[in-house]
């Protein structure tokens, strides 16, 4: 993030040298009027390669010179370096596969095209307020969500059975107090109940605080605050709980990425390990022969709205480039990718939850193989995490809320330093962008 | 009882040498073992050094998912011009600056050494401008020139300091036997600063066989694109990795390198001077 802000502050710098000057005559977007339009690609499991691929074969097939669309492939590693050197030297890709996360600086930059008056009716009604919520910033839509990814328990089914736990389903999950309780029976010698990845602890902490009615980001006289009351930091401190005083989830496994935990929870160390529903795909290739799985909805907050089973989520996006001339060929191609049997396929292949109403009815994922039945109910519940939109998150959440919250976890802070840190330090830096 | 306590010290220096390689060589020796592994021994809490069931299948994967052959030549053209170019002009540049001291030089060794202090961030959205408007964006030959750009005052840095090494009064016994100044450099001076060459040539193309960030946002293609910036299409969001053809992958990127210094190591050797002037 320290590079991010400096190449900001380059940018900055560059264009107040008059370096932009540089730019005159130019062109605009890499596709230029000619030539084919160039679309960024993040897609990085086999499996998606070759759908996005054959996607844009099939537009390339069915469309004529003018609209061709070319393949490239991007890395979720860097995305925003490279998007931003490539908005501010004028040469950006013309259809951008991004996560909604990042685009409210580049949409606040002037980058992003306002899809609102390029967006086909069929398109608009096809995905859900709540998604398109999720990509609407400064008063525009800068992205089309179609790809989304909620957190779920994936749980070890032979150990729940043993346990005598209730299944929870999307329609019935387990309560949150529930959850510590079966947590408890499942902590037996080795075997701990859970294992939380706290390696990057600070979107699933916001994200969650939704099920108990928290937020963490509020709106409160047109402005962006943070406020950490106790619906806010519920799920925090049930965490920090089962580590340090239940001793039901394994304090080791705070350190670790998601796949990190891979290897206890089949080798039956952790019993539960709470993942983005993606991680599916990484469980069915690596588990051992004969190991058996279930993925289960999140634990829902008593109280809450949407009866506790809300959950914030950031959707992957389509955008379009604001130098691109051809937005409307550009548009056109989004929509294509976006059609309801495409976006099934490419959620297929990344194993995610598609967006569309349509999409989520597509045969080939309704399936309870794999947990996807549990994905596509629980896509209802799924809202725009309340990051989304906010300037000044990604210093925050670098600075103050990702050392603050692994420090709380690891219980070197109480919850009142905690709640200090993140919310005076972090209002000051949310003041500085909202100025 | 001074040759026990000699063997001794042959024994502890080469007890010392064994740790030394085999904390080197661990990473490569790991990196080897993951590739060869399946997904389910991957994701094993016990690892073993050694893979139970080797495998190609982690090679295949990475072949078939990822344009792995093109890329490599990418990387070896750009690496390859890149040293060739970074030495190219390096080699007159240094000797220049050793051999003929005026403010010039001086300003010049200054200029290396601040040059040094520019992190590549700093420098990559004007160089993007630059590159543009020379429509070197998306081209290997614009990646080269960066590299050359980048290499030049390290490589320049370094041959000074070899230059400097190589006697004067060789090059004025050569004059004296009627050599002119260039018969001087290709016949003396050249020779002589072999293994300073091959260090700057090494140095030059591991640091552009290994760029990513350069490589990552100026080319868009994905048949330009090189080896350390398809390594991370292997990766996804929140860490999430492919790891066995990661692994592969690695493997395949680490092998020119290795295979570039094998082949060049030799001609390191130091000492070639001893014995060139007496007295």
């Amino acid at each position: 993030m320290r590079r991010r802000d400096f190449l900001t502050t380059t940018a900055a710098a560059a264009a107040a040298t008059g370096a932009t000057t540089l730019l005159g005559g130019c062109g605009s977007g890499s596709g230029g009027d000619s030539g084919p339009l160039d679309y960024l690609s993040l897609a990085w499991q086999k499996e998606s390669i070759e759908v996005n691929k054959a996607l844009v074969a099939e537009w390339n097939k069915a469309n004529p010179r003018s609209a061709q669309v070319r393949y490239v492939q991007g890395s979720w590693d860097n995305v925003h370096d490279q998007l931003l050197t490539s908005f501010e030297g004028g040469a950006a890709p013309d259809v951008i596969h991004d996560e909604a996360n990042d685009l409210t600086d580049f949409a606040h930059g002037g980058y992003l095209a306002d899809l609102r008056g390029l967006l086909p009716a069929s398109l608009k009604k096809q995905i859900p307020d709540a998604s398109w919520d999720m990509a609407s910033f400064a008063g525009g839509v800068y992205g089309v969500p179609f790809l989304q990814e909620p957190r779920v328990l994936i749980a070890n089914r032979e150990l729940l059975e043993k346990s005598g736990a209730r299944t929870p389903t999307a329609q019935h999950p387990w309560s949150w107090a529930e959850f510590e309780d079966v947590a408890r029976e499942l902590t037996r010698g080795r075997t701990y109940g859970v294992a939380w990845s706290m390696k990057e602890p600070v979107n699933q902490s916001v994200n969650l605080a939704l099920t108990t009615g928290g937020a963490v980001f509020h709106r409160e006289g047109g402005k962006n605050v943070i406020r950490f009351d106790r619906a806010d930091s519920h799920v925090v401190e049930l965490i920090h709980r089962q580590v340090h005083k239940d001793r039901t989830a394994a304090r080791s496994a705070l350190g670790m990425a998601g796949s990190d935990t891979l290897p206890g929870f089949f080798a039956g160390r952790y019993a539960i390990v709470p993942l983005n529903f993606s991680f599916r795909q990484q469980v069915e290739q690596q588990a051992p022969d004969g190991f058996e799985w279930v993925t289960l909805p999140m634990p829902a907050g008593s109280g809450a709205p949407g009866g506790g089973q809300l959950q914030g989520v950031s959707p992957q996006t389509l955008s379009i480039s604001q130098d691109t001339k051809r937005k409307k060929t550009a548009m056109a191609f989004i929509a294509f990718m976006t059609r309801p049997r495409h976006m099934a396929r490419l959620a297929e292949g990344d194993w995610l939850v598609p967006t569309g109403r349509d999409a989520l009815r597509e045969p080939a994922l309704n399936t309870a193989e794999h947990g996807w039945s549990t994905g596509l109910r629980i896509a209802s519940d799924l809202r725009a995490s309340p990051v989304l939109g906010v300037r000044g998150y990604p210093e925050w959440k670098d600075k103050v809320a990702t050392p603050a919250l692994q420090e709380y976890y690891g219980g070197s802070i109480s919850l009142s330093a905690l709640r200090d840190k993140l919310v005076e330090d972090g209002n000051r830096i949310l003041a500085r962008y909202q100025r | 009882m001074n040759r026990t306590r000699g063997a001794l010290a042959r024994t502890g220096q080469y007890l010392a040498l064994v740790c030394y390689l085999v904390f080197l060589a661990f990473p490569l020796f790991w990196l080897l073992s993951t590739a060869l592994k399946s997904p389910q021994e991957l994701g094993s809490v016990d690892p073993s050094w050694l893979p139970r069931h080797p495998s190609l299948d982690s090679f295949s994967a990475a072949f078939e998912q990822q344009p792995l052959a093109r890329s490599a030549l990418n990387s070896l053209i750009v690496a390859g011009c890149a040293a060739a170019v970074s030495v190219a002009v390096a080699v007159p540049a240094a000797y220049a600056m050793v051999r003929y001291r005026s403010p010039v030089s001086k300003a010049a060794t200054g200029w290396i050494l601040v040059s040094q202090m520019f992190p590549f961030v700093l420098v990559i959205i004007p160089l993007f401008m630059v590159l543009k408007g020379f429509h070197l964006i998306n081209s290997l030959t614009g990646l080269v020139l960066v590299y050359v750009v980048w290499n030049l005052p390290f490589a320049l840095w370094m041959l000074q300091g070899y230059v400097r090494a190589v006697p004067a009064s060789l090059e004025e016994a050569a004059a004296i036997d009627g050599c002119g100044r260039f018969r001087t450099l290709v016949s003396v001076v050249f020779p002589l600063l072999t293994p300073g060459l091959v260090a700057t040539v090494m140095f030059s193309f591991v640091t552009a066989w290994n760029e990513f960030f350069f490589a990552l946002v100026l080319l868009k293609s994905p048949e330009k694109q090189t080896m350390s910036v398809i390594l991370t299409h292997f990766i996804g969001a929140e860490g999430a990795a492919d790891l066995g053809p990661l692994a592969a992958a690695a493997v395949m990127a680490t092998l020119p390198s290795l295979l570039f210094f094998a082949l060049l190591q030799r001609r390191l050797v130091s000492g070639i001077m001893s014995g060139a002037v007496k007295g």
